[in-house]
């Protein structure tokens, strides 16, 4: 199992110019996961303890509001990477992710990578320089929506 | 270009065939000629001065087909007074129209290269006469791409259009929206987003652009880091447009008139301007 997901994490793009010392290390807390259309990947306050890259498919991030029901605020779709809440304490989602459409995807399992990256703080540089760049991403995104820029200009 | 009268200040009369809202705030508007006349022909991109009598004159894209001129065709969203005049328009009433103005998107030039289409909002309207005029003759591109961002599922511009592109086999149809509520099965975030996911071949494409300045700079942002150079990245830019040809100043952008050296600039003649606040 472990065996056949080491290809296609050498060649994602999040993943791919990492060592193979390190990319070992990786694909030791890997595993592939399937979830239905609807199915929840986590909910909001539940432990975060994994991350995921999509495969397939789409998964809503989305945030629960009084009277108005879930409010979706992304889509991560294939190539995506979903998740950085297990990186940083209190390791909890602040968000809901529900799969959008039958969805496959790798999940990363954050504790096992958290006692990784303490005991080689390489892989750990390695790792934070990536999701910076994704959180990066998210916040320019972010600000985007926040300007409402389709809104009316007057 | 056949202006509708020799003399580009005089508005010709059309009259209203149609009126369609679009979304809560955003219309269509189906002219034809009032004194008949073999239609009127335009260039993608163009835009006409469309006057409501007693009320005032505004710049409007053109958001028809340019390969069936029979009828003139306007998108705009009512915000002012003489838009929300125009949306008041019924069948049989007649407007003014001077045009068309301005330059058009590169159709014919970007023959033989991948097309990438980065809508914001209602910049839609400008480029549906590209998107027609891509499909008239799409054996002469090799991908077209169209990426439409809009603020939520019900201000989505022209839906029933982008789903019949998107049945398309030969053409890539991404649509996206900044929130939505659980029943939308699309996607969720910035149209900017899309760029860096969409199939094309970066080093040989051309790119054009339309929509609110901010989501076009950071559209041209990622545009550049996927590779697309900068004098094949057009975007439609949008000044406080008068006279309409280039004699009043008041669309002046640092050394050039929106009027009549754009709307639609290659990005590398303009870059140093897009961010000088001040103009």
């Amino acid at each position: 199992m472990l065996d056949s997901l080491r290809p296609v994490l050498a060649e994602h793009p999040f993943l791919s110019d990492l060592s193979p010392r390190h990319l070992d290390l990786v694909v030791g807390c890997a595993s592939n996961v399937r979830f239905e259309a609807g199915k929840y990947l986590f909910r909001e306050e539940e432990d975060a303890n994994q991350f995921y890259i999509i495969r397939e498919g789409k998964v809503a991030v989305e945030i629960r509001t009084p009277h108005r029901g879930p409010l979706t605020v992304q889509t991560v779709s294939a190539g995506e990477i979903l998740g950085w809440s297990w990186l940083l304490p209190p390791y909890q989602w602040h968000f809901d992710a529900r799969a959008v459409e039958p969805t496959r995807a790798i999940a990363l399992d954050g504790k096992c990578l958290r006692v990784k990256c303490e005991n080689d703080h390489d892989l750990g540089y390695e790792l934070l320089k990536r999701f910076a760049q994704i959180m990066e991403q998210r916040l320019e995104a972010t600000r985007l929506q926040v300007l409402d820029i389709y809104g009316n200009p007057s | 270009m056949s202006p509708t009268n020799p003399d580009p200040m005089v508005p010709t009369p059309f009259r209203v065939q149609r009126v369609r809202q679009e979304t809560h705030d955003t219309f269509t508007l189906e002219l034809e000629p009032a004194r008949g006349g073999n239609g009127f022909s335009f260039q993608a991109g163009q835009f006409n001065m469309l006057y409501v009598f007693g009320v005032g004159e505004v710049p409007i894209s053109i958001s028809g087909d340019p390969t069936r001129s029979k009828m003139l065709v306007h998108t705009t969203r009512a915000v002012g007074t003489v838009t929300k005049a125009m949306r008041r328009l019924k069948r049989g009433d007649i407007l003014g129209v001077r045009g068309p103005f301005g330059s058009h998107w590169p159709v014919e030039v970007a023959a033989g290269s991948d097309v990438v289409i980065v809508a914001g909002g209602i910049g839609l309207a400008p480029l549906r006469p590209a998107m027609y005029e891509l499909l008239s003759r799409r054996d002469q591109y090799d991908k077209v791409v169209l990426l439409y961002g809009a603020r939520t599922p019900e201000e989505i511009l022209f839906p029933r259009e982008l789903e019949r592109w998107r049945a398309h086999f030969d053409l890539e149809v991404h649509v996206t929206v900044d929130r939505a509520m659980g029943g939308w099965r699309g996607n969720v975030g910035v149209v900017t987003t899309l760029i860096q996911k969409a199939p094309f071949n970066a080093r040989s494409t051309t790119a054009m652009v339309c929509g609110p300045e901010v989501m076009m700079r950071f559209t041209v942002m990622e545009l550049l880091k996927r590779g697309v150079k900068t004098d094949n990245i057009h975007i439609s830019m949008e000044r406080n447009m008068k006279c309409a040809i280039g004699f009043c100043g008041h669309c002046q952008f640092g050394p050039v008139f929106v009027c009549k050296d754009g709307p639609v600039f290659v990005y590398g003649r303009i870059k140093d301007l897009l961010t000088k606040w001040e103009i």
